[in-house]
């Protein structure tokens, strides 16, 4: 691996990725939705039972594609990754979702 | 920029992923409720009093650089299954500035849910490479003999700021300084201000 | 069992991009790869994320806090401004080892 130039960042490994050199940050903080508190809980509950991990659900939340990375919201990304955590695991089947 | 509101499609998978945990006798509503209420019981005044409470005790302040876990239960956070909290301090001449690059890691047990600006890919982004043009967004410019500490939470750990306390703030109560400490303050992109009144 | 790495030894962050390979799960930061730093702290023992994201059997590593100077990462940082970093050992080496 040496000699040639390293590979780009994985998609989410965003620390100075230079794309967002001129994006401001909006400082405000809306609050969550309910679908927001709910995933978050589910995921709770889930970790608690242990039926998903931290590092799991780190992964999966990587796999996304970049378009659904950017794409959807901070908790609709969770619920994607609860999802392939689960479904990968057989805790339930994609007959569930359809 | 993701919108902030969850499409349609994403709160029906959500009720159908909770209808099949539920035939299947894995997860109730009733349990999703009383996890939700013990989440949004944490909150920034945790963190808020935590620091407080080290500006006029040394013994906790202490602890709270030493275990900030343990630190964290004797103010009511629950750090049952969580991982472990660090505390960094500040110093005249330091300034701490906590983000995380690969997702969003987030003190939650003191600090309670992370916020949007925390989350977003924007900070993600630049706090490591341009935090002085980070912190300036927030009305927060140091001195260049103040060194910015950029702390990327990568790993295993959360971090929360103990922060300088602010000159003017002599004599005040616990309580009145805690007033001063945010969620903002705590991860490092405001410093703590005495507002302009005077404490009683 | 001792870590590896003590308080104030100088280290670098292995030059390896294992992102070539696949989908994999790493916590060490593309910017930091090659860089050089100094062990702040040791935080202990914890088990491999890279194996725990894919429910394989996780072995403990230690884990260290690592301080580097911004400058050296990106040139337009502040002088003095560092970045304080959790790494695994077996991501890091002796700077030494290769000057």
């Amino acid at each position: 691996m040496a000699q040639s130039e390293p590979p780009p960042p994985y998609h989410h490994d965003l620390g100075g990725a230079a794309r967002f050199r001129c994006t401001p940050i909006e400082p405000d903080d809306p609050p969550l939705s309910d679908f927001d508190r709910r995933v978050d809980a589910l995921r709770a509950l889930l970790r608690q039972k242990g039926l998903i991990t931290t590092d799991e659900q780190r992964l999966a939340i990587e796999s996304l594609p970049p378009e659904a990375y950017d794409g959807l919201t901070y908790y609709e990304k969770w619920l994607r990754a609860i999802v392939a955590v689960l479904l990968a695991r057989g805790v339930i089947g994609w007959e569930d979702l359809a | 920029m993701p919108k902030p509101d969850p499409r349609p499609e994403s709160i029906a998978l959500l009720e159908r992923l909770v209808a099949a945990l539920a035939a299947r006798g894995i997860v109730s509503e009733e349990e999703i409720a009383a996890k939700r209420a013990a989440t949004e019981r944490a909150s920034p005044q945790i963190g808020a009093r935590m620091v407080a409470r080290a500006w006029i005790d040394p013994a906790f302040r202490a602890l709270l650089l030493a275990d900030g876990s343990r630190a964290a239960s004797l103010f009511g956070a629950d750090m049952r299954g969580q991982p472990p909290l660090g505390v960094l301090e500040d110093r005249p001449g330091l300034h701490h500035l906590v983000v995380c690059t690969l997702c969003s890691c987030y003190p939650r047990a003191v600090l309670g849910y992370p916020p949007a600006w925390y989350k977003s890919q924007a900070y993600r982004a630049r706090a490591v490479r341009d935090p002085r043009r980070v912190l300036a967004e927030w009305g927060t410019v140091l001195p260049p003999d103040v060194q910015v500490r950029v702390v990327d939470s990568t790993a295993e750990y959360r971090w929360m700021v103990l922060p300088l306390r602010p000159a003017g703030t002599e004599g005040w109560e616990e309580a009145q300084l805690a007033s001063l400490i945010t969620a903002e303050t705590l991860v490092g992109v405001r410093l703590p201000q005495p507002g302009p009144a005077l404490p009683a | 069992m001792t870590p590896r790495f003590a308080p104030g030894q100088r280290v670098r962050v292995r030059p390896v991009w294992p992102e070539a390979l696949g989908r994999l799960h790493l916590r060490t930061p593309h910017y930091l790869r090659g860089q050089a730093g100094v062990i702040e702290r040791c935080l202990g023992r914890f088990p491999n994320p890279e194996d725990l994201a894919f429910r394989r059997p996780a072995a403990e590593r230690d884990l260290y806090h690592v301080l580097f100077d911004q400058r050296a990462i990106w040139p337009e940082a502040a002088p003095g401004d560092t970045l304080l970093v959790e790494i695994f050992e077996h991501w890091l080496e002796a700077a030494d080892a290769q000057a």
